[in-house]
């Protein structure tokens, strides 16, 4: 082959690579502009300020009511109770992962957190079904365990992963020298690693919440078949919930192609959108801090 | 000895942690496997269900799985490790570069049931493939881009650069050095990554909702245009909508069984390629 054809074909496929990065920001944009061109229809018929407040979705009534409020409170509710659950676990568990356990052990443990994030969410969320939700209204003496209870315990289990490894990689990025100066100065072993190394991981343990939480939020079939499917104002974590995710589920599949109805599951994306896109630029702002402090 | 005591919760604390979450994983897996192992046999996976799904195997959800991963891999791979390739060959450290990694880690965290909402607007909608295997295929892709892209670009990291420097002083070109020397070297990163992203391919249920899958098709699927049975799916509406629930609850057991073995191979195999390759190096 001639130098000028190497050449070219080298020019030509610089270019190729390019235009798969410069994808990437297209799809993003693209699946915005989507989801905001389907739901302007949907605005053209609710006002804006009665979908954000209105505390009644039942887009079968007659004029059709909605509003997301309940909806939001379901997500929140659900999320709220995974991360209370998660949070703790999660960071303790990485603690004992980098500061307490034998390298053996910890080859052991690695794999199993791994096989912990392959499960798939529809297996969780059966397990929902079959074994959490019969234990809760065993434990509450409630008829039905599908509620915002069920769901929060499945998404703490899916947020673990996400949470221990990410928390993990913060832990270990602590430099050792602050464990060695802590330990220098007479501290023991439990007061280097709640009072130096944990807070100097923070930003980053917040980074790896924050995933955790995008993760949990995000999370359709575990709470479409646990949490009950109540689209109404829950008042507190064994009331039955529906998140906005189960909501564009159920209502997607049985709507009619470009009513009120079918927009209004892509309003509700939108704000699904915009939420991930805020925790997502939060948690990035935290590891963006916690490499600047230990760069 | 209050102290002594103190540092005594401490360390339940963290230990206490641990166990739980293993005994978590432990649970799951008993409780599936245990109930899920019965069902399991070579009929179940080679039979057509029977009886309005109440009998008989699930033949044409594992084919509709099969395909369907296929799909996503063939289409999401070549985009994916071609932008990993500019990503860590290519691209100078500038706001475009920038923003390409913004949109990379967005994308990943973007809910997977808005994915399945962009592919009934595009695949379905805009391009008529219809409610297809190939619709869901595509769908899917588009999800385990960012993922594809992250692993592939972790593969190249490793690659020292004084193999890039040795294959450019002999005269190669930069394509020729990407294409000869890097790409082999890095296959196995990027295999394995290809292979976690298969499995969770398999698994994934939201995205496909709209955008092709059946919980009952005639036959199997043979055509990408057609609509198709898959696993996950399978196990959703047999545990939650099926009008003999309690009637067909082994056939779930059954099915999430046979789901969890499927990915737990997809990365036993990963596993394997990724201690090999470092055995080797």
């Amino acid at each position: 082959m001639s130098i000028k054809k190497r050449e070219r074909t080298d020019w030509l496929l610089k270019k190729i690579f390019k235009a798969t990065g410069l994808i990437t920001i297209g799809l993003l944009t693209g699946i915005f502009l989507m989801l905001l061109y389907n739901s302007i229809a949907f605005f053209a018929d609710i006002k804006p300020v009665d979908f954000l407040t209105g505390s009644q979705w039942d887009p079968e009534s007659a004029g059709g009511k909605y509003g997301i409020a309940p909806l939001l409170v379901s997500t929140g509710l659900v999320t709220l109770g995974a991360m209370l659950i998660a949070i703790p676990l999660g960071i303790f568990t990485a603690a004992y992962l980098s500061e307490l356990a034998h390298p053996k052990v910890k080859a052991i443990l690695k794999p199993l957190i791994e096989m912990l994030a392959a499960i798939p969410s529809v297996a969780i969320g059966f397990l929902g079904i079959v074994l959490v939700g019969p234990g809760i209204a065993k434990i509450f003496g409630i008829a039905n365990g599908l509620n915002a209870f069920n769901g929060s315990v499945l998404l703490a289990v899916m947020a673990l992963p996400t949470i221990i490894t990410i928390s993990e990689d913060a832990i270990n990025a602590v430099p050792l020298s602050h464990r060695e100066a802590s330990l220098a100065i007479g501290a023991n072993k439990w007061q280097t690693i709640f009072r130096v190394t944990l807070p100097a991981a923070l930003p980053g343990l917040i980074a790896a919440v924050m995933l955790g939480l995008g993760r949990a939020l995000g999370e359709t079939m575990t709470v479409l078949m646990a949490t009950g499917n109540a689209a109404v104002m829950p008042s507190g974590f064994l009331d039955a919930v529906r998140t906005i995710t189960a909501t564009i589920a159920i209502e997607m599949g049985e709507v009619p192609y470009q009513t009120t109805h079918y927009f209004a599951l892509f309003a509700i994306a939108v704000i699904l959108f915009l939420i991930t896109l805020l925790i997502n630029f939060l948690g990035e702002y935290f590891a963006n801090r916690l490499r600047k402090f230990h760069g | 000895m209050i102290k002594k005591i103190k540092y005594f919760f401490n360390w339940i604390l963290l230990l206490g942690s641990t166990l739980l979450v293993c005994l978590i994983l432990g649970v799951i897996l008993w409780d599936i496997f245990s109930k899920g192992i019965s069902s399991v046999s070579l009929n179940f996976i080679s039979q057509f269900p029977t009886d309005g799904m109440t009998k008989g195997g699930i033949l044409p959800a594992v084919i509709g799985t099969l395909l369907l991963t296929f799909i996503t891999t063939i289409f999401a791979v070549p985009f994916g490790v071609a932008c990993a390739i500019y990503l860590n060959e290519y691209a100078r450290p500038s706001a475009l570069t920038n923003i390409i990694r913004a949109s990379i880690r967005n994308l990943a965290g973007i809910p997977s049931i808005i994915y399945g909402l962009f592919g009934l607007a595009l695949f379905v909608q805009a391009l008529h493939l219809g409610t297809s295997v190939l619709s869901a295929g595509l769908t899917l892709g588009l999800l385990s881009l960012p993922y594809i892209i992250t692993t592939t670009e972790e593969a190249l990291k490793r690659i020292p650069n004084s193999m890039r420097e040795a294959t450019l002083a002999l005269g190669a070109t930069q394509f020729e050095t990407i294409k000869d020397v890097v790409l082999p070297k890095a296959l196995p990163g990027i295999l394995t990554g290809v292979i976690l992203t298969m499995s969770r391919a398999a698994g994934e249920t939201a995205p496909i909702l709209f955008t092709g899958v059946a919980f009952y098709i005639n036959g199997i699927t043979a055509s990408p245009y057609q609509e198709f049975m898959a696993l996950p799916y399978h196990l959703y509406m047999l545990s939650t909508q099926h009008q003999a629930i309690e009637e067909v609850r082994p056939l779930a057991y059954g099915t999430a069984t046979v789901l969890i073995l499927l990915v737990f191979l997809l990365n036993i195999i990963a596993f394997y390629i990724r201690f090999k390759n470092r055995t080797q190096n």
